[in-house]
C-alpha cells in the first residue's frame, strides 16, 4: 500500500530537478505525516542520500515525522493575534484539552494543537483554525466554547 | 479576508408572487456581491449566500439566479465589517455591513423588490472615509473582477501592458521601469529597473525570473490578497519582467499556507496558456515564457533571496553569502531576478500608463503606492493602498478610523520582525522608505500594527525576537546564538528577574548581531528590541527597577488596583471577573482582592473609564 502510493509520487517527479521538497509534500499529503520508511524508499530510488531528505524534513515547519492527531487545531500567533490576545486563548485550549506541557497532541490522539506564524487573516484576530475552518475574533471563552461545540458536532 | 462572491448581472423581474407582488417593475439588472474570503467565511458569509439563494427562490426569482453565475471576486480590504454585501441595481451600489442570514429576507423584500434600502444596516460614513483616502492601483480591480476568469481581466485592459512591452525592446522596457522609480516592495526597496539591468547584462543562459510570494511576516497579507483578487496582474508582471531580462522561465515561490491563492494562480496560469499569453511565440513576438508554481514549506528565512533559491532547488533554505548576487548567479547557478508580488503587479499599469504617470505619485525617492495590512487595536482593520509619503496620522485616524474603544495610540509597528516601532509622538511623519529607516523601522513588506496603551513594548520586542529566533536557520553564530541570548534577557525582564545593566547588554548584543550576521534576517532581527529601547526605555526600566509592567501584560508583574478617583461605579469589572476577586455593589466603588485575583486582565479591558491600573 505504502509502496504503491510512493510509486505514484515518484512517477510525478521522476525527471525533475530539485524535487525533494515536492516529494515530501506529496508524501505528507498522502499519509498525514512522513513515515521514515518512505524516506529510505525514495532515497534508494532517486539515489539521493536519506540524510538530504531528513535535512529538508527537519528544516521546514510544514513537515512532520510523527503522526498527528485526528483533528488539527491551529492557533495563529501573528503580530495582530498576539496583540489581541492569542496567548491566553492557546493556554485556555491547552487546558481544556489537557494537553501536557511540552506536548502538542492529546493522549487519545484526537487533537493536535499547533501554532502558526500568520494565516493572513489579521483583521479578525485572534484567529483559530479547526480542521481548516477559520474562526475569527476569538477570546479564551469563545475559543473554549467553539471547541466544545466542535467536539459535540464531530463524528467519532 | 474579505472577498466576494457575486451573483452577477441577472435580469430580475419581481415574478408574480402571491400577496406581495404589489408593484410590478420593469426589468432591472441586479448584482449581489458577498465577501467569502477567510474573514468573510469566518464571519458567516457562506450562510448569507445560502440565505440569498433560499430567499430569492422563495420570492420566485430562482430562474434568474443560477449556480453558474456565482463568481468569486477579490478583496475590497475592509474586513472588519464582514459580512459585507453589495446590492447593485442598474449600476447603483448600496453596501450593507455585518449581514447575517436572518437579515437577508428583509433586504430582498424592501430593497430589491420595493426599492427601499434598509437604512440602518447600510455602511456608515467611516466605510467611505476608509476608501476615499486611498489611492488604488494594485487593489483597484481586487473585488471588482472575477479572479478565476481571464475574460474579466481582459475586459479591464488585462495583458495590454505585456502586449505593449513585448513590442518594445528589452532595453526600452528597463528604461521605462527605471524612469518610473519603482522600488522593490519586498522590504529592502532596491530599484527594480536597476536590478533588471544588472541581470540583463549578466552572462549565462537560461535566465530566471522568480516571483517571491513567500509572505512570511506575521501580520501581513498583502501579497495573498493581490494574488487572490487579481492573479493575472502578477503573471502579466512576470511576463514583462521576463521579456526585459531575457528570461523564458518564471517561478512563483508561494507559501503552502495560502491554498486559495495557489488554486487561483493555477487557474490563471492555465487560462493564460490557453489564451496564448504564456507559452510559445507570445503576441507573435517570438518570445516564449512559461511559469511554474513552487510551494514553500513553512520557513520565514525563505523570503531571503538566496535561501529562496536553495528552497526551489529542493534544499534546506539557508542563505549564502553575497556576492555573487542572484542577478549573476542565482537559480541553478544562472542569472536570476527575484521580485516581490506587489512589485510585479505594479508593472502592467506602469507600462500602459507610462513611467511619468507612476512617478507623479509618491515622494521624491519613493514612487507610487504601497499596500499595507492595517491591523492591531484599530477600528478599521483591513487592506489599504496609499500613496507613498502619506502621513501616518492619516492612515491611523482617517483610514483606520482611530483606536478601538477610544484608547490611546502608543505606537505603530511596521516592517514586521525586521522593523521597529514608531511612537505616537511621531504620528505626523510621512510613510516612505527613507523616513521609516531614519526612525529605526523599515517599510518591510507592509504589515502595519497599531498598538495602544494596553500593549507592553517589552513583550512586543520579545514576541518578535522569539519569532526570528525560532526562524533563524542556524547557519551563522551571531544570529543563532546572539538572538537566543537576547531572548533570554528579554524573558527574564518580562518575568520580573531583570538585572541592572540588561538594557545596555541588549543594545550591545543587538548592535553586534546587526553588524556580523550573514543575511537580512540576522541583520534586522534586533531592530524591534533596539527600537523599543530607543523610544520606550522607561518601560524597560519600569520592568527591571520597579517590577511593574505599565501595560499590565507581563503576567508575573501584574497587579491590578481600582483607582478610587476614577471609578464611576458602573460594575463592568465586577461582571467580567472570572474569579470573584472584585467586590462591588451599585453606587459603590469596586475593590479588587489581590489574593483571589488571577491576573487575567479582564477587568482592565472592560473598564470604560481607565480606572483599573
Amino acid at each position: 500500500m505504502i509502496e504503491k502510493r510512493c510509486e505514484q509520487i515518484l512517477d510525478k517527479y521522476h525527471d525533475e530537478k530539485g524535487s525533494v521538497i515536492s516529494i515530501l509534500q506529496d508524501v505528507q499529503e498522502a499519509f498525514g505525516y512522513i513515515p521514515e520508511e518512505t524516506i529510505f524508499w525514495f532515497s534508494e530510488k532517486l539515489n539521493i542520500p536519506a540524510s538530504n531528505f531528513f535535512g529538508v524534513a527537519t528544516f521546514y515547519a510544514q513537515f512532520y515525522l510523527k503522526p498527528r492527531g485526528k483533528n488539527i487545531i491551529t492557533a495563529c500567533c501573528g503580530t495582530a493575534c498576539h496583540v489581541k490576545g492569542a496567548e491566553p486563548m492557546i493556554n485556555r485550549i491547552r487546558a481544556d484539552l489537557a494537553v501536557a506541557e511540552g506536548e502538542d497532541t492529546t493522549d487519545d490522539g484526537q487533537f493536535t494543537i499547533e501554532k502558526l506564524a500568520c494565516v493572513g487573516a489579521c483583521s479578525i484576530a485572534p484567529v483559530l483554525i479547526i480542521n481548516k475552518k477559520v474562526y475569527g475574533n476569538m477570546s479564551p471563552e469563545k475559543a473554549s466554547k467553539t471547541l466544545k461545540e466542535f467536539e459535540k458536532g464531530s463524528p467519532e | 479576508m474579505a472577498e466576494k462572491k457575486k451573483v452577477e448581472k441577472k435580469k430580475v423581474q419581481p415574478a408574480a408572487k402571491g400577496k406581495t407582488k404589489a408593484k410590478a417593475k420593469s426589468e432591472k439588472e441586479l448584482t449581489i456581491r458577498v465577501c467569502v474570503g477567510t474573514g468573510g467565511l469566518a464571519a458567516g458569509s457562506k450562510e448569507v449566500i445560502d440565505a440569498f439563494y433560499k430567499e430569492l427562490d422563495a420570492q420566485g426569482l430562482k430562474a434568474h439566479i443560477e449556480k453558474k453565475c456565482v463568481n468569486k471576486t477579490g478583496c475590497r480590504g475592509f474586513c472588519a465589517k464582514d459580512v459585507l454585501v453589495d446590492i447593485i441595481i442598474d449600476g447603483s451600489i448600496s453596501t450593507y455591513q455585518f449581514i447575517k442570514p436572518e437579515m437577508v429576507g428583509r433586504i430582498i423584500e424592501e430593497h430589491i423588490l420595493n426599492d427601499n434600502p434598509v437604512e440602518e444596516w447600510l455602511v456608515g460614513p467611516d466605510y467611505h472615509t476608509f476608501h476615499d483616502k486611498q489611492t488604488k492601483i494594485l487593489l483597484k480591480q481586487c473585488g471588482q473582477i472575477d479572479p478565476e476568469d481571464i475574460e474579466a481581466y481582459l475586459g479591464i485592459g488585462g495583458y495590454e501592458g505585456a502586449r505593449k512591452a513585448l513590442a518594445l525592446t528589452p532595453f526600452e522596457v528597463i528604461e521605462e521601469v527605471k524612469a518610473s522609480g519603482l522600488r522593490g516592495r519586498g522590504g529592502a526597496g532596491f530599484l527594480t529597473g536597476l536590478k533588471w539591468e544588472l541581470c540583463s547584462m549578466s552572462k549565462g543562459t537560461p535566465k530566471y525570473i522568480i516571483c517571491n510570494a513567500d509572505e512570511g511576516d506575521p501580520g501581513a497579507f498583502m501579497d495573498r490578497s493581490v494574488i487572490e483578487g487579481n492573479p493575472h496582474s502578477v503573471l502579466e508582471g512576470m511576463l514583462i519582467a521576463g521579456h526585459a531580462i531575457g528570461s523564458n522561465y518564471g517561478y512563483i515561490y508561494i507559501r503552502a499556507e495560502y491554498p486559495l491563492a495557489i488554486e487561483r494562480l493555477e487557474i490563471a496560469i492555465r487560462q493564460a496558456t490557453e489564451e496564448g499569453f504564456l507559452g510559445k511565440n507570445i503576441f507573435n513576438s517570438g518570445f516564449d515564457f512559461d511559469i511554474k508554481i513552487k510551494q514553500g514549506a513553512g520557513a520565514f528565512i525563505c523570503g531571503e533571496e538566496t535561501a529562496l533559491i536553495a528552497s526551489i532547488e529542493g534544499k534546506r533554505g539557508m542563505p549564502r553569502s553575497k556576492p555573487p548576487f542572484p542577478v549573476n548567479k542565482g537559480l541553478w547557478g544562472k542569472p536570476t531576478v527575484i521580485n516581490n508580488v506587489e512589485t510585479l503587479a505594479n508593472l502592467p499599469s506602469i507600462i500602459t500608463q507610462g513611467a511619468s504617470w507612476y512617478a507623479s505619485i509618491g515622494t521624491e525617492k519613493s514612487k507610487g503606492t504601497k499596500v499595507f495590512a492595517l491591523t492591531g487595536k484599530i477600528k478599521n482593520t483591513g487592506l489599504i493602498e496609499v500613496p507613498m509619503g502619506i502621513s501616518l496620522k492619516e492612515i491611523i485616524y482617517d483610514i483606520g478610523g482611530g483606536m478601538e474603544k477610544n484608547r490611546q495610540l502608543k505606537a505603530v509597528q511596521t516592517g514586521g520582525p525586521s522593523g521597529g516601532c514608531i511612537p505616537a509622538s511621531h504620528i505626523n511623519m510621512p510613510v516612505d522608505y527613507e523616513s521609516l529607516i531614519s526612525i529605526g523601522s523599515m517599510m518591510g513588506s507592509g504589515g502595519m500594527v497599531a498598538m495602544d496603551d494596553a500593549t507592553c513594548m517589552v513583550d512586543m520586542a520579545k514576541f518578535f525576537l522569539s519569532f526570528t529566533q525560532h526562524e533563524s536557520c542556524g547557519k551563522c553564530v551571531p544570529c543563532r546564538v546572539g538572538t537566543k541570548r537576547m531572548l533570554e534577557i528579554l524573558t527574564r525582564i518580562t518575568e520580573g528577574r531583570g538585572r541592572e545593566g540588561d538594557i545596555e547588554l541588549l543594545i550591545e548584543l543587538g548592535t553586534d548581531i546587526k553588524l556580523s550576521s550573514l543575511c537580512g534576517l540576522g541583520m534586522s532581527a534586533p531592530n524591534p528590541v533596539l527600537s523599543t529601547i530607543n523610544f520606550f526605555r522607561d518601560e524597560y526600566e519600569a520592568h527591571i527597577k520597579d517590577g511593574i509592567c505599565p501595560a499590565h501584560v507581563c503576567k508575573a508583574l501584574r497587579q491590578y488596583i481600582v483607582s478610587p478617583e476614577l471609578c464611576k461605579m458602573c460594575g463592568k469589572c465586577f461582571r467580567v471577573c472570572p474569579s470573584g476577586a472584585i467586590t462591588w455593589q451599585p453606587k459603590n466603588k469596586a475593590v479588587i482582592d489581590k489574593l483571589k485575583c488571577i491576573k487575567c486582565g479582564a477587568c482592565f479591558e472592560a473598564c470604560p473609564f481607565k480606572s483599573i491600573m
